[in-house]
C-alpha cells in the first residue's frame, strides 16, 4: 500500500499495489517496539488472575506426557525405541506443540485483529511475528522442563544408560528456526484464506490433530513399517526426530530430511508472506 | 505555508456488496477462470453487472490540503467520509487513484485501539502508543504528561477493565493527544466523554493546529467543525460535492438536510407522529396577524400552532418546542407548562395549542423547529425533528445608523440609560 518516495519529497504514497511481492521488512523493523509489547501483552494478559501463571506452560505438557505414558505406554504398550517413555513423549510433544501452537495462533491473525486492523495502520506482519516470538519463548520454557526431566532420567535412573546425547544438539537452532518459519508460514496462509472462507478456521484445529498422528510424536516412525513413506513426506517428522536424536540418541539423523524440511518451511513462509501481503490491503473490505 | 501536505488525486473505491458464502467461492473461481482466459476483467465494469452488486463508495475524489491547514470533512452518514478516512489511514487501499503525503501522519479513527482490558493503564499507554507508531523511548519521555492529561494517575496501575468508561476514554485520548504528528486525522472521537473532557479534546486539537500542523477533522457536529476548521470538504454520495470556506460549506451541508421550507406541515393517517395517547395532525407558523408565514422581522411576534388529536380520554399532553440555529445548535426551548390548561386531562378530540414567540428575542438568521411530544409525566417521548424552518429578517428598528451585523443568537431590546455624572 505504501512505499518510500523520495521524489519531490513525498514521504508516503498510497495507491493500489500492483506488484505481486511488495514486502517492506524495514517497516516491520521500525515497529519492533510494538512487536515486543505485543509479546509482553500475550504473556501478561494470558495469565492475569490465574494462580499458576506461566507455570501453565509446564503443566500442559507434563500432564499430556503423563497421559500418554499411561495410555500409549502402559495400556497399548507401544514401543519407544528403547528410551524412557516420559522423555520420549515429552520430547515429541514440546516440538509438536511448538509447531501446532504457532500455526493455530497465527492462523487467527486477521479475524482476531479485525477490530484493530480496521482502525489503525501498522505493518500487519507485526502481529504474526510477535505471536511466533511468544511461541518460541513458550517453547524454551517447556524445553527447560524437558531438560529437568532429562537430567533426572540420565543420572538417577537405570534407563539413563540408554540416553545418548550427542553433537546433534547443535542443530537445535535449526530446528527452532525451521519450525517457526513453517508454523508461521502455514498459519498466515490459513489466516489469509479465512478472511473469506471462515470454514478453514474450524478445519485447522482438526487437521492439526490428524497431522500429529502422522508425525512421530507418540511412536517412532519405524513403527509404521512400509507406510513409513507417509512420515517421510511430513517435514515435521524430521524436526521431531532430529530433536529426539540429539538429546536421547534414539532413531537416526537424516541430513537430507532436515534440508527438505528447511526448504519446505522456507517455501511456506515466503508463500505465506506474499499471500498475507496481498490480503492485508483489501481484507477490511471482505472480513 | 503553501506547501502541500496531502495530495489526493482521483481516488475511487469500489466495494463489493453482499454476503460471502459458498456462492463467493464459485464466483471467485469463475473470475479466476475468466482472468486466466484473458477475458475482459468484469470486476471493474461499472455497476452494469447487477448480480455482482458493486458499489462505488468514492468516485474520482481529488483535493489538496496545505501544510498547517485545518480541514473539515463533512457529509451525511454513508456519504463516503469514513471510506476516505480509511484510505488515508491506510486501513484499506483505493481501487483507483493515489494519495501523496508529506510528513508523519497519525489517524485517530477511534480512541483506545488495541487497549487490552486485562492490562494496567500503564501497560496500555505503552501498547496503544506503540500501535499508533511511537517508540518506547518516546512514550517514556511523555508518560508523565499523558497521565496528567488523562487525570487517572491514581488508577494507572489498575487493569483498565476496572475503569469507568469515562476514565478509559480519557486515558486513550491522552495517549493520542501526545503523539505530535505532522498530520493528524481525527474522526468523531469527540463524541465520547463528558462535556468538560470534550472541550479539553477540542482544545488539544486546536493547540495542534496552532502549532502549524495539518489536521483533517471529521465530525457530525457542525459547531465543532466551524470552530476548528478553516475550510471544509462536502462529500455526498461518494462524490466531492463542494470545497471551500468552512462557513459556506457548513451552510450548504445543513441546506442538504433541510426538509421543509414551507410555513406549515400536515400529517394524516399512519404518518402522524405520536404515541398511544395523542398524535400530531399539523404544525403551522403564523405571523402576528395569524397569516401563515415563515419569515418574520426580528422585532415582531410570531406564533407556532400545533394541532393534535387526543386518542385516549384524560390525556395530559406535554409539548416542548425547540429552536435550533442553522448550525444545529440549540437556541432555546419552551415547555407548555405555562399553558393554563397544562394540568388538565383532555377528552378525545382535536385540539390546537399556540405558542407565541416574542419579537425582539431572536437575532436575524435561519432557524429550525423541533417539536417534542410526551404523555403525562413527560414520558412516551416522540420527536418531530426539524419539522419547519423559518427566517428572522433584519429590521432597522434597533440599528438606526449602525450598519454591521448583530452577533449572537438573540437580539433583545434592552434598556440603556445615560446620566451625566
Amino acid at each position: 500500500m505504501s512505499k518510500k518516495h523520495s521524489e519531490e519529497g513525498w514521504d508516503l504514497v498510497i495507491e493500489q499495489k500492483k506488484r505481486l511481492v511488495d514486502l517492506d521488512f524495514s517497516a516491520v523493523w521500525k515497529y519492533r517496539d510494538l512487536v515486543s509489547l505485543f509479546v509482553r501483552r500475550d504473556f501478561v494478559a494470558q495469565y492475569k488472575q490465574t494462580l499458576l501463571g506461566p507455570l501453565w506452560h509446564i503443566v500442559q505438557p507434563l500432564f499430556t506426557t503423563f497421559l500418554f505414558t499411561v495410555i500409549f505406554g502402559q495400556i497399548a504398550n507401544i514401543a519407544t525405541d528403547g528410551s524412557p517413555r516420559p522423555l520420549f513423549y515429552l520430547s515429541g510433544l514440546i516440538v509438536w506443540s511448538f509447531f501446532s501452537g504457532t500455526v493455530l495462533s497465527t492462523s487467527g491473525t486477521f479475524v482476531n485483529n479485525a477490530a484493530i486492523f480496521g482502525k489503525i495502520y501498522f505493518p500487519r506482519l507485526v502481529s504474526p511475528i510477535s505471536i511466533v516470538i511468544s511461541n518460541i519463548i513458550r517453547f524454551f520454557i517447556q524445553f527447560g522442563l524437558f531438560l529437568i526431566v532429562w537430567t533426572y532420567y540420565s543420572w538417577f535412573t537405570k534407563e539413563g544408560a540408554n540416553i545418548h546425547p550427542n553433537a546433534g544438539i547443535l542443530l537445535l537452532p535449526v530446528v527452532v528456526l525451521t519450525v517457526s518459519l513453517m508454523g508461521m508460514g502455514l498459519g498466515i496462509i490459513i489466516s489469509s484464506l479465512t478472511t473469506k472462507y471462515r470454514d478453514l478456521s474450524m478445519f485447522t484445529g482438526f487437521a492439526l490433530q490428524l497431522l500429529m498422528y502422522l508425525s512421530p510424536v507418540i511412536y517412532p516412525s519405524v513403527l509404521w513399517g512400509h507406510y513409513q513413506w507417509v512420515m517421510k513426506y511430513n517435514p515435521m517428522s524430521y524436526m521431531i526426530e532430529t530433536f529426539r536424536y540429539a538429546f536421547l540418541g534414539t532413531g537416526s539423523l537424516h541430513p537430507e530430511g532436515i534440508l527438505y524440511s528447511f526448504v519446505i518451511s522456507l517455501v511456506l513462509f515466503l508463500a505465506g508472506v506474499i499471500l498475507f501481503n496481498r490480503v492485508e490491503k483489501s481484507f477490511m473490505d471482505t472480513v | 505555508m503553501s506547501e502541500i501536505a496531502i495530495s489526493v488525486e482521483d481516488v475511487s473505491k469500489l466495494y463489493r456488496l453482499g454476503i460471502i458464502s459458498s456462492e463467493s467461492l464459485r464466483e471467485d473461481l469463475g473470475l479466476l477462470w475468466a482472468r486466466l482466459n484473458k477475458k475482459e476483467d468484469q470486476y471493474y465494469v461499472d455497476g452494469e453487472t447487477s448480480k455482482k452488486q458493486l458499489v462505488w463508495a468514492l468516485k474520482n475524489i481529488s483535493f489538496e490540503v496545505k501544510k498547517g491547514e485545518v480541514l473539515g470533512l463533512i457529509g451525511k452518514n454513508g456519504a463516503g467520509k469514513s471510506t476516505m478516512l480509511k484510505i488515508l489511514s491506510r486501513v484499506t487501499e483505493p481501487t483507483k487513484g493515489r494519495i501523496r503525503i508529506r510528513g508523519r501522519i497519525v489517524s485517530l479513527l477511534e480512541v483506545g485501539t488495541g487497549f487490552h482490558p486485562e492490562l494496567t493503564g500503564r501497560e496500555n499507554v505503552f501498547l496503544n502508543g506503540a500501535i499508533l507508531g511511537m517508540s518506547k523511548k518516546e512514550i517514556r519521555s511523555k508518560f508523565e504528561e499523558i497521565v496528567e492529561f488523562s487525570g487517572v494517575s491514581k488508577y494507572i496501575d489498575t487493569p483498565v477493565k476496572r475503569y469507568s468508561s469515562g476514565m478509559y476514554v480519557r486515558l486513550a485520548f491522552a495517549v493520542a493527544a501526545h503523539l505530535e504528528p505532522e498530520i493528524l486525522i481525527v474522526d468523531e472521537v469527540l463524541a465520547v466523554g463528558d462535556a468538560e473532557f470534550q472541550a479539553k479534546c477540542l482544545g488539544k486539537i486546536k493547540d495542534v493546529s496552532r502549532a502549524g500542523r495539518t489536521v483533517l477533522f471529521v465530525s457530525h457536529s457542525m459547531a465543532a467543525v466551524r470552530s476548528l476548521c478553516d475550510s471544509a470538504l462536502l462529500i455526498d454520495k461518494g462524490l466531492l460535492a463542494d470545497k471551500g470556506d468552512v462557513r459556506r460549506i457548513v451552510d450548504r451541508y445543513l441546506g442538504l438536510n433541510e426538509v421543509v421550507t414551507s410555513s406549515q406541515v400536515r400529517f394524516s393517517g399512519a404518518d402522524r407522529p405520536g404515541n398511544s395517547d395523542f398524535a400530531i395532525c399539523g404544525i403551522r407558523l403564523l405571523n402576528q396577524w395569524e397569516d401563515e408565514c415563515n419569515s418574520f422581522f426580528v422585532s415582531a411576534d410570531f406564533k407556532v400552532e400545533v394541532e393534535y388529536e387526543v386518542l385516549t380520554d384524560d390525556t395530559r399532553v406535554c409539548l416542548s418546542l425547540s429552536v435550533n440555529n442553522s448550525q444545529g445548535e440549540g437556541v432555546f426551548a419552551s415547555l407548555n407548562t405555562t399553558d393554563a390548561t397544562y394540568e388538565a386531562g383532555r377528552k378525545k378530540g382535536n385540539y390546537r395549542s399556540v405558542v407565541t414567540v416574542y419579537g425582539s428575542l431572536l437575532n436575524n438568521g435561519k432557524f429550525h423547529i423541533t417539536l417534542n411530544g410526551y404523555s403525562a409525566g413527560w414520558s412516551n417521548h416522540f420527536p418531530v425533528s426539524n419539522v419547519l424552518s423559518f427566517e428572522m429578517l433584519d429590521d432597522a428598528l434597533l440599528k438606526k445608523d449602525y450598519k454591521q451585523n448583530f452577533g449572537g443568537f438573540f437580539r433583545p431590546r434592552l434598556n440603556w440609560e445615560t446620566v451625566k455624572s
